[in-house]
């Protein structure tokens, strides 16, 4: 037991208002905790508060009651014996008449009457609660909280305690009604809904006590509809309009006995000029037709039918579908929701009532109008917009009625579809039956759009019927029904009416849209369900010659062919799933044809559209896609051998339109779907292909060729999983190995291979074009394999990487990069021969043996003895500049894969870079006898120099060639950050202390890679020291044109800086010396971006504190007014932003 | 003050939809744009920017009320010289001198020195047509309205909005 004297200071800190809300709450944590601890009883408590429940003072009393209330609240959980719990609702039953103390008898008989546990208040103390209740509550005259509390407990009462709820009877409605009247707030109208829903509920009887008073309810209800907001952003947020009005849209589709009072009110506001309201009518009419039943909605059915032929025609502009825009597959729902709502109702009452809402749509004035009158709407142009209207909202109706069951189909297809196809076919029919070979029989010219348009919607809302109830019911739709005779009737000339509109339809406003009918009718026509149940095979095979030829002949007219080759795609996706034959005659038309499309050289039709059709077509179907995989590689395989070995350049055209086709549209959905079986064979069919082709007789050097092939065997290989990489890897390395010319030196010792660096290089000392290839695709693969997949002989592949990118191979350089950054940290136990650990391989190119021992003749560069290593190639231990520059590229690259994963040797590299620089100077005191070796040898210095400053680009920027996760690059988080702050305090002395001219502005460079890459809140918290830098690299790199991009780099930097609030901080001391700069930025002749951003850096500016830019006024309106005449429009703008900016910080107005 | 407006009720047309300039696909670097009818357009309506300059009466933004159209500005760019001609949107409206005043003044902002403005009212669309072009086209007249710290801050409110 605690200690009793700790339970009553909580409770008089509880009780004792003058105490702080948090306090008291922490003193209702202590008890709560003791509680369920059985430290203390309910009972035992319930003694120490004896004072504070029965104290006369009203405020004591409220307080103690509400703590026992809030208490229990808590404990809801808890086990409770049963006669605690009958005493204690009898006490809060009591308390319901202190309305002084009411809130916590009401919080304490609400968490009583929710628990769920063990402790049940009996049906019986629920009766006397609910009894209490109605007796003593006077809820309306309560404030909000309270209410709301009034109204959980009735909800409460209604739902757990039903029996107990009815036994009061009407006592009990009368209640309600009274406690629910007039009531405002959002928050207890949730409740009080609810409340009436629930309470119909408990009186199911249509002639029980609810009968008399359901007049009296929706009299309460009814003045709510429709709910409407007049403080949209108060604070009552957490109610919305929406969940309101479902509140009560259940309320009032509660009972069928509110049906005489709700379907007038309804109706009535379906005409109101509120379009959430005419929404909400329709809602609750469609909800409330379920719930009433049949009968009683038939009384209302001409008021329903007139009030949504209504709805439906005034929103019929909105509903008319837009012809000449893009094929999409959903306008803007938003906009036609009333229409969508009125169409749902429809649909629902035709369901209910098939015979009654039939007949009056047959029998309506309004449709027969139309379809008396159809050849009146000739062109869907010259009509004018009222009938049209009409014609749409005929259209709707008639597709929504004709969806909404078979037999409702069967009457609507009985009424009106022979009438539409005399119109359709007059012509043919007229001049004989036997005519139907004779296409001119259809004159399209006397095609009247509105017949077209409604058989359209006819045929769609069929399709769209069986689609779904084959579907739903595995009973197929017998072919007995009207509606199937009538369309197998009509198959044939539907087809070839649709066929001859699209035929004849040139391109032009004017026939856009019996073009789209037509479209859509050939379409539909294809994607029936059923198989040939209901169109034969010809009729398919008839809509897919169409389309076909179409889109081989007609590429002209773009919109026809975009929406031929959408429905053609759509056919595609829909008999995809189902249909043997269908798909076989699919395979026959169109996906052989495309096939045939794409090869054909002598078709004009232009390869982006050709593209396009391939691309579409075979992602509709992954049998399509696999039938074009396998032609594209039979088709690359073939023109590879074809240009390699016979010459032919323009195979080398067609390869690379076949690749860019495979890698941009056609691997990301083989990625997405299955289906990497096939890329993976393909992957090492290429590598079959270039092992058996021994002889490439061709010289020339197809760049583009090999960099598209490349491309395509990076992502390919990226895309497939370990085990495939694994058996690509092996495929590959084993032509690697097979190849003479390529001198695997495995068994050579590093010293050779070493020696073997120092070899004299020259441009012409390349590669054959065989080796290229295979060297170029076996980085393109070791580029994308992922960390898990074993690379065999680590060592080999790593020297001939190495030897590659001394000769200038950049690709090899990156693989080496690759290489590194994925290679395992520890050999995994079992020391495979050629295989190497990540420090192993960094020891190889980091190598540091002593070459002492080997003569280095004939080189022309004394050795000193030094270690021959990568970074003492870079440092000048090479033969020639070319080379130099060479390795600084490789050593960057593999400097990249090491910083990614975050290794240390990164540093290492830097270091190697950053003394390049210094190289300078040492050159530059050197006595040097011949002046032109001198500058000879300048030149070469600068040019390492610059290389040495473009590798920290390359060290930084994200590429999209390798080493990023696309190609499953090892990335450690926040690198750039770390890589910045770790050379940033070298790079910073080192440019202060730069003695030449030349090298101070190579450390700008490297300075601005750095920072250009590097996130700009790393950047913000050096602020104040990297802007006098920052200046310095603008004013150095603005002298060359080349240096443009870095430049524009680094004046977003800048801008970067200004705009955010700790930069300008940053900025209010550099102010004078950022305006300078940005001044002469403005006239930067040679990029439009810089001078715009130049002056959004000043508009940024403008806004430092007065005092700081007061001064620089006068210069920067004056450097402005000569931006006012740019060239360029764009900068103008911003000039004259930046002109108001700055005149109007000192006076608020210019001075002319 | 006056006591209402002189028009309450203009007439407020659609605002035409911002014609959409075809942006060249291989960006030369150093081509020049001159400065052309739609620029000045842009500048005297800026039609992306929600408020304009407003006509000091009413809300609506000029080229809703169709008092400038994008048909009614010339512009030489060689000749470095500019007329916009305005309609008024009633006959008498006192307002013509200061929309033209503000278009004076915007434009004298926003396009570089070298340019000569000219403000015209339509020919017979205003009853006090000479007086109001004589005015807006007079260098002293207008250097005079331009001290007078009252019109300028009527001018800066009205042309506030334009240079977001």
């Amino acid at each position: 037991m605690a200690d009793p004297s700790q339970l009553i200071k909580h409770i008089e800190s509880y009780v004792d208002s003058s105490r702080s809300p948090t306090q008291q709450a922490s003193s209702l944590d202590a008890i709560v905790s003791l509680l369920k601890n059985d430290a203390v009883t309910i009972g035992s408590l319930v003694k120490e508060m004896e004072m504070y429940l029965t104290v006369t003072d009203d405020i004591l009393r409220a307080r103690g009651i509400l703590l026992l209330g809030e208490a229990l609240n808590r404990l809801s959980s808890k086990p409770l014996d049963n006669a605690t719990i009958h005493s204690l609702i009898t006490f809060f039953t009591e308390r319901l008449a202190d309305w002084r103390a009411l809130r916590g008898a009401l919080v304490g008989c609400l968490a009583l009457l929710r628990r769920k546990s063990i402790g049940i208040v009996t049906n019986i103390d629920a009766k006397a609660v609910a009894k209490s209740y109605l007796q003593n509550l006077q809820v309306q005259s309560l404030a909000q909280h309270d209410r709301k509390l009034c109204f959980e407990l009735l909800e409460c009462l209604l739902e757990h305690y039903p029996e107990a709820a009815a036994s009061l009877g009407e006592d009990l409605i009368y209640g309600i009604c009274e406690a629910i009247d007039g009531e405002k707030d959002p928050q207890c109208l949730m409740l009080t809904f609810h409340i009436v829903e629930l309470l119909v509920q408990l009186f199911p009887d249509p002639s029980g006590p609810i009968s008399s008073f359901a007049g009296d309810l929706f009299g309460i209800l009814g003045c709510y509809f429709p709910i409407h907001f007049t403080h949209p952003k108060a604070e009552d947020i957490d109610v919305q309009r929406d969940d309101l009005s479902r509140a009560l849209m259940l309320a009032f589709s509660s009972t069928p006995l509110f049906e005489p009072f709700a379907m007038p009110l309804l109706l009535e506001k379906l005409s109101s000029s509120l379009p959430s309201a005419k929404v909400d009518s329709l809602k609750y009419l469609s909800c409330c037709t379920l719930k009433f039943g049949a009968d009683r909605i038939a009384k209302h059915a001409g008021a329903i039918w007139s009030s949504l032929k209504d709805a439906i025609y005034s929103s019929g502009e909105e509903l008319i579908p837009t012809f000449n825009s893009e094929p999409t597959s959903n306008s803007d729902f938003q906009k036609n929701q009333i229409a969508a709502e009125a169409l749902a109702l429809l649909e629902k009452v035709i369901v209910q009532n098939t015979d009654l809402f039939l007949s009056m749509i047959i029998g309506d004035e309004e449709v027969n109008m139309i379809f008396n009158n159809i050849t009146n709407y000739e062109s869907c142009n010259a009509i004018s917009l009222q009938s049209k209207q009409k014609l749409h909202m005929v259209g709707h109706i008639l597709n929504v009625s004709a969806k909404a069951s078979l037999s409702s189909c069967n009457r609507v297809f009985e009424n009106f579809f022979p009438r539409l196809m005399e119109v359709l076919v007059l012509s043919v029919e007229k001049t004989s039956g036997a005519c139907h070979s004779n296409d001119s029989c259809v004159n399209s010219s006397k095609i009247s759009y509105g017949s077209l348009y409604l058989c359209v919607e006819l045929l769609g809302a069929c399709r769209d019927l069986f689609t779904t109830s084959e579907n739903l019911t595995p009973q197929i739709i017998s072919p007995n029904e009207k509606c199937c005779c009538l369309l197998q009737c009509y198959s044939t000339s539907l087809t070839r009416i649709f066929s001859s509109i699209l035929a004849t339809c040139t391109s032009g406003p004017s026939y856009d849209a019996d073009m789209y009918l037509g479209v859509k009718g050939l379409q539909i026509l294809a994607t029936f369900p059923g198989g040939y149940l209901l169109m034969s095979k010809s009729t398919f095979d008839d809509v897919l010659m169409t389309f076909m030829s179409i889109i081989t002949v007609d590429f002209n007219k773009t919109l026809l062919w975009k929406h031929a080759l959408k429905a053609l795609v759509n056919i595609g996706s829909f008999i995809h799933g189902c249909n043997e034959s269908e798909q076989a005659s699919y395979m026959d038309i169109v996906v052989d044809k495309i096939i045939l499309l794409a090869l054909s050289a002598n078709n004009s039709m232009p390869w982006p559209l050709k593209l396009t059709a391939i691309s579409s077509i075979s992602t509709s179907g992954q049998k399509y896609m696999l039938k074009i995989v396998l032609w594209l590689e039979e088709m690359i395989l073939t023109n590879l051998s074809e240009f390699y070995v016979e010459g032919h350049q323009k195979s080398a055209e067609i390869i690379i339109q076949l690749f860019e086709c495979y890698s941009n549209e056609l691997l990301p959905w083989i990625q997405k779907n299955e289906g990497l079986e096939e890329v993976l064979q393909f992957v090492v069919n290429i590598w079959n292909q270039i092992e058996s082709c021994m002889a490439f007789s061709v010289r020339v050097h197809e760049k583009e060729l090999i960099d598209v092939t490349m491309k395509f065997m990076k992502l390919a290989v990226a895309c497939c999983s370990v085990e495939s990489q694994n058996m690509i890897i092996h495929k590959a390395f084993s032509v690697l190995s097979s190849s003479p010319s390529l001198q695997l030196k495995e068994s050579l010792s590093d010293i050779s291979v070493q020696r073997e660096r120092l070899a004299p290089t020259q441009e012409t000392d390349k590669f054959s074009t065989r080796d290229e290839w295979i060297l170029s695709l076996f980085a393109s693969v070791i580029i994308a394999v992922r960390p898990q997949t074993h690379i065999p002989n680590t060592r080999t592949v790593l020297h001939l990487f190495i030897t590659a990118l001394l000769k200038g191979y950049v690709t090899a350089a990156q693989a080496l990069g690759s290489l590194l950054n994925k290679l395992d940290l520890k050999s995994n136990g079992t020391s495979i021969s050629g295989h190497c650990t990540l420090e192993e391989a960094i020891d190889i190119i980091f190598s540091s043996k002593s070459f002492d021992n080997v003569p280095l003749g004939g080189h022309g560069i004394t050795n000193n003895g030094d270690e021959i290593s990568f970074p003492n190639l870079c440092l000048g231990a090479a033969s020639n500049g070319l080379q130099q520059i060479n390795v600084i590229v490789g050593l960057a690259w593999v400097g990249k894969g090491l910083l990614m994963r975050g290794h240390e040797k990164a540093k290492n590299i830097t270091m190697v870079f950053l003394k390049c620089f210094l190289l300078d100077s040492g050159i530059g005191t050197l006595p040097l006898k011949q002046v032109s070796e001198n500058s000879c040898k300048q030149d070469v210095h600068h040019s390492v120099m610059k290389a040495s400053a473009d590798a920290f680009q390359i060290l930084m920027t994200d590429s999209e060639l390798c080493l990023n996760r696309k190609f499953h690059a090892i990335i450690r988080p926040l690198y750039k950050q770390r890589f910045y702050s770790s050379l940033m305090p070298i790079l910073q002395p080192l440019i202060n202390e730069a003695d030449s001219s030349f090298s101070r502005s190579m450390l700008y460079r490297a300075f601005a890679h750095v920072i250009i890459d590097t996130p700009l809140s790393v950047v913000l918290n050096d602020a104040k020291k990297l802007i006098p830098l920052l200046l310095d690299g603008l004013a150095l790199l603005c002298k060359d044109i080349l240096d443009k991009d870095i430049m524009y780099g680094l004046l977003l930097v800048l801008s970067g800086i200004l705009t955010h609030k700790n930069g300008k901080e940053a900025a209010i001391d550099n102010a004078h010396i950022i305006i300078k700069c940005l001044i002469e930025l403005v006239e930067y002749p040679h990029m439009m971006l810089v001078r715009e951003t130049a002056i959004q850096c000043l508009v940024a500016m403008s806004e430092l504190p007065h005092t700081r830019i007061y001064p620089l006024r006068i210069q920067v309106l004056g450097a402005i007014s000569k931006a006012l005449d740019d060239p360029k429009r764009a900068v103008r703008q911003e000039a004259v932003r930046c002109r108001q900016a700055w005149a109007s910080i000192a006076s608020r107005s210019l001075h002319f | 003050m006056v006591s209402g407006l002189i028009n309450p009720n203009p007439i407020v047309y659609e605002k035409k939809e911002c014609r959409v300039r075809s942006v060249p696909s291989n960006v030369d670097e150093y081509a020049v744009e001159p400065i052309d009818q739609l620029e000045i357009f842009d500048i005297l309506s800026l039609p992306n920017i929600c408020v304009d300059i407003k006509d000091p009466e009413h809300p609506y933004s000029l080229e809703e009320l169709k008092v400038i159209t994008e048909d009614a500005i010339e512009v030489d760019d060689k000749n470095s010289y500019v007329r916009v001609t305005f309609t008024p949107t009633v006959e008498h409206c006192s307002m013509a001198t200061v929309i033209g005043l503000c278009l004076r003044v915007k434009l004298m902002r926003s396009l570089p020195s070298r340019y000569k403005v000219d403000i015209r009212v339509a020919p017979g669309t205003h009853a006090t047509e000479a007086a109001v072009n004589k005015q807006l086209n007079d260098k002293e007249r207008v250097a005079a309205a331009l001290e007078n710290p009252n019109l300028v801050a009527m001018v800066d409110e009205c042309l506030a909005q334009s240079f977001a």
